[in-house]
């Protein structure tokens, strides 16, 4: 069985590139593979019907779940796929004659047909109900895909997303009442739970499980309130119609109940759900369909009708009912799939499936009409066909329980359903076949009143192939039932009450109560045919209630409606109201936490540790609380730093040195690069809020202030414990050889949260080149850093000079930029002469000088020296930032080029690799990720040397920060400069340039212009000739 | 453990404050509040270290409960690196809405609007469909009108027909 699948997924591979090379008639040869599979399967029959368990194919798949790939061949599975790989192979078959020789896309058509079949017959043998919900879904996808085979038409698509919509809505409650089964039996063997199944009855969980697999099996099997999506599914070509919508896809449902039926028909709502549903859907299907003018929704009508009474005879679950049910499913497969591909030929012939527009093809086109009227007949259940003997069986099935009031019930109404059955076979032929009266027909009318006769190709023979195959087992299986009777005698055994059957099928049962209602149905049936016109008219009197369609698209219209609201009201595109429901939760949730359950008793106060805290504390108020009236942008950000620095005191103060370091630094650098960054932006700070705003605000910043009190206030008296890095001190000296416990846990015991910060750096430092470079990191200014010679610096430094002092042209500055432009002058700080001399620092040259080469000592030696005193990576990293940053500030952008030998985003990727590398070499020598090491050895002058690994990741850190200041400097500061520069050069010029660009010398009726501003263009004459007037112009 | 009534203030104040300029459209403000939140946390975290000690420097010769409590430390001094990288990105950001729409300011999402606001009319669900009674009706918009001969009609006549008689209705078989 498995290999069934495989070569039908096999097969679904190579279609298309078959089909890419024999065109339309490769779905032959993909046709072969069902066929093929079918053979096989018919020299199995001795085997499937050895027993009633049939036998089993079973891989583990997920034995922790208890799920297995396990397939089953039994009678009920036997006779199933009989019809879906016959059906498949001729369907198939019948493509190569239907589409198009140029037909677009038909390569993965066939591919989705091919595998459709074998997700059909994975359905049917699937003996684990997770397999079994698989094969369910593929079917439904695929059934998605065949539908909207017409890209371009919008009935396809739509049809193709609503029978997707509700075919896995079903299936999504299907899944959760296979779940609830599965739980309940133990064990989600479909075989198991049947065998479990006498235990499990009474239970509600498994009522409720059954109810929702019901759902899914209405969903699919497109009963009322579901149905609407099957005729829609008509967009689909007719092949996909002819085998998923009728013989095939729609019966999974019926499979499922025909499945459980012997196990579950006794559970609480299982017969009234099935046979409301089904016995309604008969009657209704069969009144609709009596309207429809296209043929192939005649048919979906139809179809639904007879998936709901099929549905009802199956789930009725006595062996009887069963014997009758699996009939109609095999009759039902052969003669609807017999009348689909019939109307197939109708349209390619006609270009036309309306019976308004159809007219005496019965005339043109005998054979089809009799291979059509073969399968209409079974339809109508007129004898000896195979669709009479089944019906014959069901109505022995009901007329024997009759006591049974269920049964009576569903006796009167598939007897009414099957009248109307007859009625609209009977419309069929008639429509799709006769000569129609003029006045009903679209055509033009003929001598006698009736319309003319439609134009209308006639049939190739290899295109009727298909349907009169299936028509001659119609005629073939009605007059010799016996070999279908024996494929569902095993099925039969399954139910308990095997014993008492005795419905057969044969064509003559003698003289009974069924033979008599089925000469009833005819008679009614013929007569509802033959007043077709006032049972029409009845029809369009009756008060009209809204489709399915309408219903379901209003459904969906609401839950637009929904959607669009709900994003409203949420999305609003407001920060402040984004940032305002996170606070309120954040306050708010912790509250409840705090109060529900357990309130913790306050702990003692404490002023303050130190009277210096207690002013610097004071500083910091004062300062933050000024940010709120500051109006400048320098100011407030001063102000911000005050608390900042103030902060750091306080780390100090708290014994904290590295933290100190690292505030103070950090400090700095963010004030050096605000000042950077918003130098070309307005300094005042506007407030457009209005007051109201303001004290909201305010109402909301203070609660929020509070409620942070409250909760450091809570949780600080909570602790009743040691803290617990009491240890740590101890561990990090003899474990982690540092002494400096903090950078200890920074690249050793915590390492992964360093790991995880110096990406986080990474990330930004990479964000901010972005987003000022716009264009990549802008790493390849380095090439153009190199030595400038002398007529570059003047360039350079005179857009410096435009930019900051645009009109100071005096004579002291002409002075002082003569002495500048001595290119021998100081090799240190030489780029500074880039910068215009009224813009260089005397103050900051000197401090360059003078700390540039001491800083980057000192952040060397806290590099390598941090593990056993305060420094270590960031603190070194930052040190040596802070020396760039005097080297920028002092010679400008060039300056910091030529201090950098590797550009920021090198210094990045090396940082973050050496930290990678460092963390998985330990791997390779047997030890843990990111495991330090220690080595000692004695060396000479320096007597005992002890290395820590944890160092290489400190380098590491290092690197990272280095870089992350280089690309605030680079961005912030030097690419801004480079734009202020620009913008002043060019607004320079265009003040030079204004209104004298051209002169034009008259010289007689010659006019000759001259480039005034770029002496070099070459001279020439405008305009020569006879027009100087327009050239003055 | 005691509570420290001055960090508490300070912390009290710093996070009122963040969170009133965190609140505002100036984009400069909402930094400068950013920068006063992580502030405030930081001393949050530092608070929680308990009383102050000496540097968590190793000496075997002290009790580890005289250190000033490290693992805080550890945690904000990443805080304090991150907190700058987070500082200069949004001053870049600052900076590229600058130089974009000469504002700093925070503007309301305009495409969240229009989203709050879109009808829930979507053609693809809602527009009305043309009674459709054959495929081989104008299925295709490729089809040039040049292959109307009789090779077509002979290989597939329903699309011949269909053509023929959309067009007796006054209407070309290639619109749509």
């Amino acid at each position: 069985m498995i290999a069934v699948l495989l070569v039908h997924g096999l097969a679904a591979l190579c279609a298309p590139a078959i089909l890419k090379r024999t065109g339309r008639s490769g779905f032959y040869l993909v046709a072969l593979v069902p066929l093929a599979s079918l053979i096989w399967l018919i020299t199995q029959t001795s085997r499937a019907h050895a027993d009633v368990d049939g036998w089993t194919t079973t891989v583990e798949w997920i034995p922790q779940l208890g799920i297995s790939l396990s397939f089953r061949m039994d009678s009920l599975a036997y006779m199933m796929c009989l019809l879906v790989l016959g059906v498949g192979a001729l369907v198939l078959a019948y493509c190569a004659r239907y589409f198009k020789p140029d037909a677009q896309g038909i390569g993965p058509f066939a591919a989705q047909l091919v595998a459709f079949a074998g997700a059909m017959f994975g359905l049917v043998t699937a003996d684990d109900l997770m397999v079994l919900f698989v094969f369910w879904e593929i079917t439904s996808v695929l059934s998605f895909l065949l539908i909207s085979y017409s890209r371009t038409k919008l009935a396809a698509r739509r049809a193709a997303l609503q029978a997707l919509i509700i075919t896995t809505a079903g299936g999504l409650a299907m899944l959760v009442g296979l779940v609830m089964l599965g739980n309940a039996a133990g064990t989600f063997r479909i075989s198991g739970v049947l065998e479990a199944a006498p235990e499990l009855l009474g239970s509600t969980m498994v009522d409720v499980a059954l109810v929702l697999i019901l759902a899914g099996a209405v969903s699919k099997s497109a009963l009322f309130p579901t149905h609407f999506w099957l005729p829609a599914a008509m967009a689909a070509p007719t092949p996909v119609s002819a085998y998923l919508h009728a013989a095939a896809m729609v019966k999974a449902g019926i499979y499922l109940v025909a499945r459980l039926a012997p196990g579950f028909v006794d559970t609480q709502w299982w017969l009234p759900v099935t046979l409301t549903l089904g016995l309604g859907t008969m009657i209704f299907g069969g009144w609709v369909a009596l309207r429809q003018f296209d043929l192939k929704l005649i048919l979906a009508y139809g179809t639904v009708s007879q998936l709901g009474f099929i549905t009802a005879v199956v789930a009725f679950g006595t062996a009887d009912t069963a014997m009758a049910g699996m009939g109609m499913v095999i009759a039902h497969g052969l003669f609807k799939a017999t009348l689909f591909l019939s109307v197939g030929i109708i349209d390619h012939q006609a270009g036309t499936r309306d019976i308004r527009r159809l007219s005496g093809v019965g005339r043109t086109a005998p054979m089809l009409f009799v291979v059509a009227m073969i399968g209409a007949a079974s339809m109508a259940g007129i004898p000896p066909l195979l669709g009479f003997v089944t019906k014959e069986a069901v109505l022995t099935a009901f007329v024997d329980h009759a006591s049974d009031p269920l049964a009576m019930i569903a006796l009167v109404c598939v007897v009414l359903g099957s009248i109307l059955t007859f009625a609209y076979s009977a419309r069929f032929l008639w429509g799709g076949f006769a000569r129609k009266p003029a006045q009903f027909s679209d055509l033009d009318a003929a001598e006698d009143g009736q319309s003319v006769i439609g134009e209308f190709t006639p049939v190739p023979w290899a295109f009727l192939v298909a349907p009169a195959v299936l028509a001659l087992l119609t005629v073939v299986f009605g007059l010799w039932p016996a070999p279908v009777e024996a494929g569902i005698v095993r099925y039969q055994e399954q139910f308990p009450d095997v014993a008492e059957s005795h419905v057969h099928l044969v064509l003559w049962h003698g003289l009974t109560p069924a033979l008599g209602l089925s000469a009833l149905i005819i008679g009614v049936g013929a007569l509802l045919y033959v007043a077709r016109r006032p049972v029409g008219s009845f029809q369009d009197r009756l008060p009209k209630l809204p489709t399915g369609d309408f219903v379901y698209r209003k459904i969906i219209n609401v839950l637009d409606m929904v959607a669009v609201w709900l994003t409203g009201r949420t999305q609003r595109g407001s920060l402040m109201f984004y940032l305002s429901v996170i606070l309120v939760t954040a306050i708010v949730v912790p509250l409840v936490a705090l109060f529900w359950y357990e309130t913790p008793p306050l702990a003692g106060f404490r002023y303050a540790d130190s009277p210096a805290q207690l002013v610097t504390g004071i500083a910091m108020i004062v300062a933050a609380l000024l940010v709120l009236t500051a109006g400048k942008r320098f100011l407030a950000v001063l102000l911000v730093s005050v608390t900042g620095y103030g902060l750091a005191l306080t780390f100090a103060l708290h014994g904290a040195p590295d933290l100190a370091l690292t505030q103070t630094l950090v400090e700095t650098i963010s004030l050096v690069a605000f000042v950077l960054a918003l130098r070309s932006l307005p300094g005042p700070l506007w407030n457009r809020r209005p007051a109201g705003h303001r004290v909201f605000r305010a109402v909301f910043a203070v609660v929020f202030g509070l409620f942070m009190m409250a909760l450091a206030v809570f949780s600080i008296s909570s602790r009743s414990a040691e803290r617990i890095s009491l240890e740590l001190p101890r561990m990090a000296y003899e474990m982690g050889d540092g002494a400096n416990v903090v950078n200890v846990l920074l690249v050793d015991i915590r390492a992964w949260d360093t790991m995880g910060e110096i990406t986080v750096l990474t990330v930004a430092a990479t964000g901010i080149a972005s987003l000022i470079f716009v264009k990549g990191r802008g790493d390849r200014l380095r090439s153009e850093r190199h030595e400038l010679d002398t007529q570059q610096l003047k360039v350079v430094r005179g857009a410096d000079s435009a930019a900051h002092s645009p009109h100071a042209n005096t004579r002291q500055l002409e002075v002082a930029r003569r002495f500048t432009s001595r290119p021998d002058a100081d090799p240190f700080l030489l780029a500074g002469r880039t910068l215009a001399p009224e813009r260089r620092s005397i103050i900051f040259e000197v401090v360059a000088r003078l700390l540039f080469h001491t800083f980057m000592l000192v952040s060397f030696y806290l590099l390598i020296a941090g593990h056993n005193i305060p420094g270590g990576g960031f603190a070194g990293g930052l040190m040596a930032s802070l020396a760039l940053t005097l080297r920028y500030l002092a010679g400008g952008r060039y300056e910091l080029e030529r201090a950098t030998p590797v550009n920021a985003g090198w210094m990045l990727g090396a940082g973050l690799a050496i930290a990678s590398l460092y963390a998985i070499v330990p791997v390779f020598f047997g030890g843990a990720v990111m495991e330090s090491y220690t080595f000692e050895w004695d060396m000479l002058v320096f007597g005992h040397v002890k290395f820590v690994t944890a160092v290489i990741f400190d380098i590491g850190v290092y690197l990272i920060v280095v870089g992350l200041v280089l690309d605030i400097l680079r961005s912030l500061g030097g690419r801004i400069d480079e734009r202020i520069e620009r913008s002043a050069v060019e607004s320079r010029k265009k003040r030079a340039g204004r209104g004298a660009r051209i002169r034009l010398t008259r010289n007689g009726p010659e006019v000759t212009a001259h480039r005034v501003d770029d002496p070099d263009a070459p001279e020439g004459s405008l305009v020569s000739g006879d027009e100087p007037q327009e050239a003055q112009r | 453990m005691t509570v420290n009534l001055t960090l508490l203030v300070i912390m009290g104040v710093l996070f009122s404050v963040g969170v009133y300029l965190l609140l505002e459209r100036s984009l400069t403000r909402v930094l400068l509040g950013i920068m006063l939140l992580t502030n405030g946390a930081n001393l949050l975290i530092l608070h929680t270290s308990g009383a102050p000690g000496i540097a968590p420097l190793y000496d075997a010769a002290r009790d580890p409960s005289e250190y000033s409590d490290p693992l805080p430390q550890a945690l904000v001094l990443t805080s304090i690196v991150i907190s700058l990288a987070t500082t200069a990105f949004i001053l870049s950001m600052i900076w590229r809405s600058w130089i974009l729409a000469r504002r700093d300011e925070i503007q309301d999402d305009l495409q969240d609007r229009r989203v709050a606001q879109q009808s829930s009319y979507d053609a693809e669900d809602d527009d009305a469909l043309p009674q459709d009674t054959s495929e081989f009706n104008h299925a295709d918009a490729r089809f040039a009108p040049s292959r109307h001969n009789e090779e077509e009609a002979a290989e597939s006549p329903g699309h011949y027909r269909a053509e023929k008689f959309s067009e007796a209705r006054g209407r070309s078989p290639h619109d749509h």
